[in-house]
């Protein structure tokens, strides 16, 4: 198990592709084509925005999203579905299944159940897909926000 | 009730506070009073520890009396409960526990402050943390004065208002004195004594019942006196549709109330990183998940033991059902097993109620304190230190809750609870969803959220069959009742996330994207995160 809470490894474990990262070097010069005659150092919030727009970041943002929105809309609906069958289907939720077990019953283990099996798989899916990830675009952006001339890092007031 | 179960319970009681009080003692003998260590414990605790004290703060003794009373005397209607208390923890875990952590520093405005103008949305949100909190506070009060009614045998009422009393001192003692580090201690023994217990009692009950879940089932339905209606829904929230429709609202409240709540928003900064704030939800709903699933034995136990007659009696509600179990199951009244088990059972869920209290309390003085009196100080007052604000917050909310505590003393504690998840799912949730996700959320945006959930939740509570018009009212004199469900969730959170959006698309105000893409880029990252 690698430690998240570590310093970063050096460049060369980085697992993915990080072609915003040389985009970023070299693009803060054209930014400011516009600006003052004298360069002046980018502010926090040019560094959130230069990040966002990376590849790295959509990749780690697109790999939450697709976990979790299919997620959300499984479980809401059928809780949602679970909730309003037993208000409005009664005759069906009592309906015996085996014993004094009906179908009430299985539902509501099954509730149970799901939930157990989502949070596992929410959980590896984060270890494995985006943990790493992540870990790198926080070190890379708290290096470039330092250098910066705006808030200081971390909006800490 | 004998001398014997009252004098073994206050023992082991008084026993845990000791331990306890030794905690907070020990936790601040070198606090420096700043403020990462008061609200947060210095952000240290391991992910397993985190996870025991959320459970703790989470199983409240609304689940460990309320739901099992419910299951007790409305069967399969009880269970309906339990299942969407867990539920709400995928919620928590896939959209908020990470990015919380990520981009805020010890409340909920923290987070949605960072992308707005700050005063009025710290204030909006302190606001509505602060009305949440109280709610909590006051289900729990009600939990205490109903556990010292059983034991001294119901009819003590200056006793009842004593504990309650009591109770309220002991947590603004823990409160003020150790803050996060002492509460988070006392969350994990609660946590540890609360499951051992229920363990405990869950493994006598199936062993009455010889392992066979099916029987118990059966002798329930049979004790119930309702037959097999008792092990299907509608007891309680069939017949007609207005009914129906307030179980509809609960269910929608429990399954988005957890995620506004302030006092587990707060637990997730006690841990270093976003990670171990994941790794702590899922301890957290392992936990909690486990501590359902007994519950629901412990409910059709009582049922099937004692009959629900016998438990409506006791307390009308269904309260005192698992004490009055573990008497039967230790042996009966005059057995030392019994008196033992009921003592122990007692204990429990007095140490129950007074971790969640102190848990609520924190909290919500980190609301009074960090938002609300920074926000609203006059410029140019001798600035004080804000910990120290805190503290008296603490004493302030405790004199509240208690005062309501009393008034609110014959309502059911699981149903007082599904009062606050509504108010913190139509206030807070909108507010936080918002912030974290949507790129062109304004200010303006912001404050409708909060005060578009959180006035007409509050106001469809005052309005409803709880407060006036009916016997079983607060106040069954008068008769104010315009809203006919007893749950306003149904209504309120829409009408939340509704005024959400109106507020930021009627707003003049353009989008900062650089704060966007702040907030964005922190609550995936963790840059930045403190």
């Amino acid at each position: 198990m690698h430690s998240s809470d570590g310093r970063p490894r050096e460049a060369g474990s980085a697992r993915f592709d990080d072609p915003w990262y040389d985009a970023l070097a070299s693009g803060w010069g054209e930014l400011d084509d516009t600006g003052a005659p004298e360069a002046t150092p980018p502010t926090a919030g040019d560094v959130y925005l230069e990040v966002q727009r990376s590849a790295a970041f959509r990749e780690v943002r697109s790999r939450y999203r697709r976990f979790v929105v299919p997620a959300v809309a499984v479980f809401l609906s059928w809780y949602v579905a679970y909730v309003v069958a037993a208000t409005a289907a009664p005759g069906l939720m009592a309906r015996p299944v085996a014993g004094a077990v009906n179908v009430a019953m299985i539902a509501g283990l099954g509730q149970f159940l799901s939930t157990f099996l989502l949070t596992w798989a929410y959980a590896r899916h984060a270890r494995l897909r985006r943990d790493r990830a992540a870990l790198e675009l926080r070190w890379d952006t708290q290096e470039l926000t330092r250098v910066t001339q705006g808030r200081p890092v971390g909006g800490a007031s | 009730m004998t001398v014997d179960h009252q004098t073994l319970a206050l023992l082991l009681f008084g026993v845990f506070v000791a331990i306890t009080l030794g905690i907070t003692t020990w936790v601040s003998r070198n606090r420096h009073g700043s403020a990462e260590e008061f609200y947060a414990g210095g952000r240290l605790f391991t992910p397993m520890e985190n996870g025991f004290a959320i459970a703790g703060d989470y199983m409240s003794a609304a689940s460990f009396l309320g739901i099992s009373g419910l299951i007790a005397l409305f069967g399969y209607d009880g269970l309906l409960y339990s299942v969407g208390f867990l539920v709400a923890w995928l919620v928590v875990l896939f959209l908020v526990a990470e990015l919380v952590r990520n981009c805020g520093r010890f409340t909920l405005a923290d987070v949605v402050a960072a992308r707005m103008r700050e005063r009025p949305v710290r204030i909006a949100t302190g606001t509505s943390s602060v009305t949440v909190s109280v709610l909590y506070l006051v289900a729990q009060m009600v939990g205490a004065g109903t556990l010292v009614a059983l034991l001294l045998g119901g009819r003590s009422e200056a006793a009842q208002a004593w504990t309650v009393i009591g109770v309220g001192a002991l947590m603004v003692i823990y409160v003020s004195l150790g803050g996060m580090r002492a509460t988070t201690w006392i969350q994990i023994v609660k946590s540890v004594l609360l499951l051992g217990g229920t363990v405990a009692l869950t493994v006598l009950v199936l062993l009455r019942f010889h392992g066979d879940f099916d029987r118990l089932l059966l002798t329930a339905a049979e004790r119930s006196g309702h037959g097999d209606a008792f092990l299907a829904p509608g007891l309680k929230y069939g017949g007609d549709w207005t009914a129906r429709f307030d179980f509809i609202s609960l269910g929608l409240a429990l399954v988005l109330g957890t995620a506004g709540l302030p006092h587990i928003l707060s637990r997730f900064f006690t841990v270093p990183t976003a990670r171990a704030a994941r790794r702590s939800v899922v301890w957290a709903i392992g936990l909690i998940g486990g501590f359902y699933l007994m519950t629901i034995v412990l409910g059709f136990g009582a049922a099937a033991i004692l009959g629900s007659e016998a438990v409506r009696g006791s307390n009308a509600a269904g309260n005192t059902a698992v004490p009055l179990l573990a008497l039967d199951l230790g042996g009966g009244a005059d057995s030392t097993g019994g008196t033992v088990l009921f003592a122990l059972v007692a204990a429990i869920a007095f140490a129950t109620i007074l971790a969640v209290v102190a848990g609520i309390t924190l909290s919500s003085s980190a609301s009074v304190a960090h938002d609300l009196y920074a926000s609203l100080r006059r410029r140019g007052a001798e600035p004080r230190s804000e910990v120290a604000v805190a503290r008296v917050a603490a004493v302030g909310i405790g004199v509240v809750a208690i005062a309501l505590g009393l008034l609110a003393r014959d309502l059911n504690v699981a149903f007082l609870v599904g009062l606050a998840f509504a108010v913190a799912a139509s206030a807070n949730l909108p507010v936080l969803l918002y912030s974290l996700f949507w790129r062109d959320f304004t200010t303006r945006g912001a404050v409708w959220a909060v005060y578009g959930g959180l006035i007409p939740a509050v106001v469809l509570v005052l309005l409803s069959p709880v407060v006036s018009g009916s016997p079983d009212s607060l106040f069954p004199g008068v008769d104010f009742e315009y809203f006919p469900l007893q749950n306003p969730g149904l209504v309120s959170i829409p009408l939340g996330f509704v005024a959400g959006w109106l507020g930021t698309v009627t707003s003049a105000e353009v989008p900062d994207e650089a704060k966007h893409a702040e907030t964005e880029v922190r609550s995936l990252t963790g840059a930045g995160a403190v």
